[in-house]
């Protein structure tokens, strides 16, 4: 019995950090909050808005990816397998960069508007609802893409072996085997995309803004920095709890699999007469373009103009990277603490896996405004920038480690548990001879994904700054705010490289490490 | 002396009763039809799974609740006796110490395990280098380390070609025999008890048997042993 509890003692006190973050900071916005008094008329349009672009956001990602992952899934092309690597890309980009490159294409004196300006067409504006919506698509259209991209590759050849000897063509294709997919598969991809969209803050802070375009977490970024009205800001952030967990336990109802039956295999060439030819390999085409145009302009947008601009960065910038630096360090750090033991106990415990997935309930503002109501009694809250930064980042880690490293345990448990057991190999050298060894990649992916979000992460870094503690993020929404867009440039051009080899260098260490 | 005294084992509707002693350094075999539950008393006598009722003793001293890894015997597995990512030398440096450190006198006597094993010099391969009959031998010479004084095989070589098998099982009963081990090995190959044990519990309708001579037993099967032999 001691022995047990001696095993599952990491996991509890992974949780109790974890529930301490998540339902302490809660609770200091609750009783602060004293009820939804505090709310005024704009923070219902707020709300509304909130739930409108979301949902508007969402459904033009899974409608646009549907011509996309088809395309994907029925032709074969130099670079296809690189193309689909890239769109994980975005999920790791940090927002302030992805919005930078998005007004160097769509803004006033952007690549479109230029050449819409050459036929006498009035410029379109990147700010307001449709910047917030166009940044969200831009985020998960790729999200969406493989989502079900993974749903066409999950029918069964043996399916689509059938439906060529039955003479199908590709309008049959759609009726009989794509339209039931679709069905399986939309609904959580619309779910998922619509929960990021609810918590969205730096598009809103950068885009948006306004009374047509202000999310639920901006308003309480609003009332705290320029209203200093924490009652408001408390309220606002019960209601973006409430709004949440309501979308989460819808999602955990909707999420239906796709049933298709078991297949063998997959199919390594599509059929020609099933994809359809001529005019339909030209719409391929084209849907694939268009999709690789809109996400890879912005990034290259960016790295062009802010390349040449590295050297004359102002030198506020330097210091800032460093702090994004070990911020980054530090919130791997946290996050590998509490999601392995998380994950190792989850298994067995319905609790473990509970706590692991308790931050998607909570966001980075209502966090940071819960922790800077209990702080601020006691010491001036600028203090805790960089310490809730690494925190906030790391809870918000913990659910996708905690879903990257769970598979791979259950397999490690299979093969491993009774010959582990068997030679009383326990505690610490269980952990060194057995999980980190075996764990080497899902821990270096999962530490690569925190590595990420932490450096390009702009939200409670906002709500604590006093302009002097800055990380990169921050810096660059500073140099972007005084228009110093060349400066900006760079600034994000060395945000994007160091995530970007920040992440592939731990998930490449999680590779090398693995000793198979 | 081996002792399972009163054991029962529950699992909804499955029921096994086991109540007998098996002398200290003979070899038993215990066959039976699939499912009445070879592997789960093995998996029992080695501390994966609790017994409903009963105790299980070695010389004296029950065992019934202690950790597998401190019980008085080791155990061989159908596969999955090593761990792949570690060396040979390192994977029978468990046998000696659940830490996995290793001094001089260490290597020494691991090395001394491998050439008994026939495993000389294949100390700093992982096992993914060597062949089916190797790693077996490995995971033998693991046991030999681990100096407990009773070995289960659980469908132990089953992987392995007849010779091979043959081979192994030839090398346990020496090391056994030399080593004055207690072997309990669950097969549904009769041919393997002829080989290995001397002595045979048949499993069979919610009951261990007690052990009896392999060959009276396996020339003139009671009925619930023919119908499984065919």
């Amino acid at each position: 019995m001691a022995a047990r509890l001696r095993a599952i003692a990491p996991a509890v006190l992974a949780a109790a950090v974890l529930a301490t973050l998540v339902l302490g900071t809660l609770a200091a916005v609750a009783w602060r909050a004293g009820g939804l008094s505090g709310l005024r008329g704009t923070d219902l349009s707020a709300i509304r808005f909130t739930l409108w672009q979301a949902a508007l956001s969402a459904l033009i990602s899974c409608v646009l990816a549907i011509p996309v992952a088809r395309a994907l899934h029925r032709r074969r092309f130099a670079g296809r397998g690189v193309l689909i690597s890239l769109l994980g890309a975005p999920f790791i980009l940090p927002v302030i960069v992805a919005v930078f490159g998005l007004i160097a294409v769509f803004g006033r004196r952007g690549i479109v508007n230029v050449a819409l300006g050459h036929f006498g067409i009035e410029p379109l504006s990147i700010y307001g609802a449709q910047g917030v919506i166009t940044a969200h698509v831009f985020f998960n259209l790729p999200l969406a893409t493989r989502m079900i991209l993974h749903g066409w590759q999950a029918i069964p050849s043996e399916r689509f072996r059938l439906a060529a000897t039955l003479g199908f063509g590709p309008a049959q294709v759609a009726r009989q085997l794509e339209a039931p997919m679709l069905r399986a598969v939309l609904p959580g991809a619309f779910l998922a995309i619509f929960l990021v969209c609810l918590t969205s803050f730096a598009v809103a802070l950068t885009l948006g803004g306004g009374p047509r375009a202000t999310t639920v977490e901006l308003a309480i970024y609003q009332a705290f920095r320029f209203d200093f009205d924490m009652g408001r800001a408390a309220s606002l952030a019960l209601v973006q709890v409430a709004i949440s967990v309501t979308a989460l336990l819808i999602a955990a109802k909707v999420s239906l699999p796709a049933r298709f039956g078991a297949g063998h295999d997959r199919l390594a060439q599509p059929i020609a007469q099933l994809s359809g030819g001529g005019g339909r390999v030209g719409l391929d085409a084209l849907a694939i373009a268009l999709a690789t145009a809109f996400l890879l302009t912005p990034i290259c947008a960016v790295l062009l103009r802010g390349l040449p601009a590295i050297p004359t960065l102002p030198a506020m910038i330097w210091p800032a990277t460093l702090t994004s630096l070990w911020v980054a360090a530090a919130s791997v750090l946290v996050t590998l603490a509490v999601a392995l033991p998380l994950a190792l106990a989850a298994t067995r415990h319905r609790w473990a896996e509970i706590a692991a997935m308790l931050p998607m309930t909570a966001s980075a503002l209502v966090m940071g405004t819960g922790a800077f109501l209990i702080a601020q009694p006691f010491v001036n809250p600028t203090s805790l920038a960089l310490p809730m930064v690494l925190l906030t980042n790391a809870a918000l880690s913990v659910p996708f480690a905690t879903r990257i490293l769970m598979p791979e345990i259950r397999t490690l448990q299979a093969d491993y548990d009774r010959l582990a057991a068997a030679l009383g190999l326990r505690g610490l050298a269980r952990l060194r001879l057995l999980t980190l060894p075996r764990l080497a990649r899902p821990l270096g992916f999962s530490a690569g994904l925190a590595a990420a979000f932490s450096m390009g992460d702009l939200g409670v870094i906002t709500l604590f700054s006093d302009g002097q503690t800055r990380t990169l993020p921050l810096a660059l929404f500073q140099l972007m705010g005084s228009y110093r867009m060349d400066q900006a440039a760079g600034a994000a051009s060395v945000l994007l490289i160091l995530t970007f080899a920040l992440f592939f260098a731990l998930d490449r260490l999680g590779h090398h490490a693995d000793p198979r | 002396m081996l002792t399972l005294d009163k054991l029962t084992i529950q699992q909804d509707d499955f029921r096994l009763e086991a109540d007998f002693s098996i002398a200290a350094g003979s070899r038993v075999a215990i066959i039976g039809p699939s499912g009445a539950g070879k592997s789960t008393l093995l998996s029992v006598i080695a501390g994966f799974l609790a017994p409903t009722q009963g105790h299980l003793i070695w010389e004296g001293t029950e065992f019934t609740r202690t950790d597998p890894g401190a019980r008085p015997l080791s155990i061989l597995f159908q596969d999955q006796n090593l761990f792949p990512h570690l060396s040979v030398t390192r994977n029978l440096a468990l046998g000696l110490n659940p830490r996995g450190k290793i001094d001089a006198p260490d290597r020494t006597r691991i090395e001394t395990a491998l050439i008994r094993a026939g495993l000389e010099g294949m100390g700093a391969r992982k096992p993914g280098q060597l062949s089916g009959g190797q790693q077996s031998r490995a995971a033998l010479a693991r046991t030999l380390l681990r100096a407990r004084p009773i070995l289960l095989l659980d469908e132990p070589f089953a992987a392995l070609g007849p010779a091979l098998k043959a081979e192994m099982l030839a090398l346990v009963a020496q090391i056994a025999r030399e080593q004055g081990m207690t072997v309990l090995m669950v097969s549904h190959d009769p041919d393997d008890a002829r080989a290995l044990c001397p002595q045979t519990i048949l499993l069979a309708e919610g009951r261990a048997h007690p052990p009896r001579d392999t060959h009276a037993l396996l020339d003139d099967p009671p009925p619930e042993l023919k119908a499984y032999l065919g």
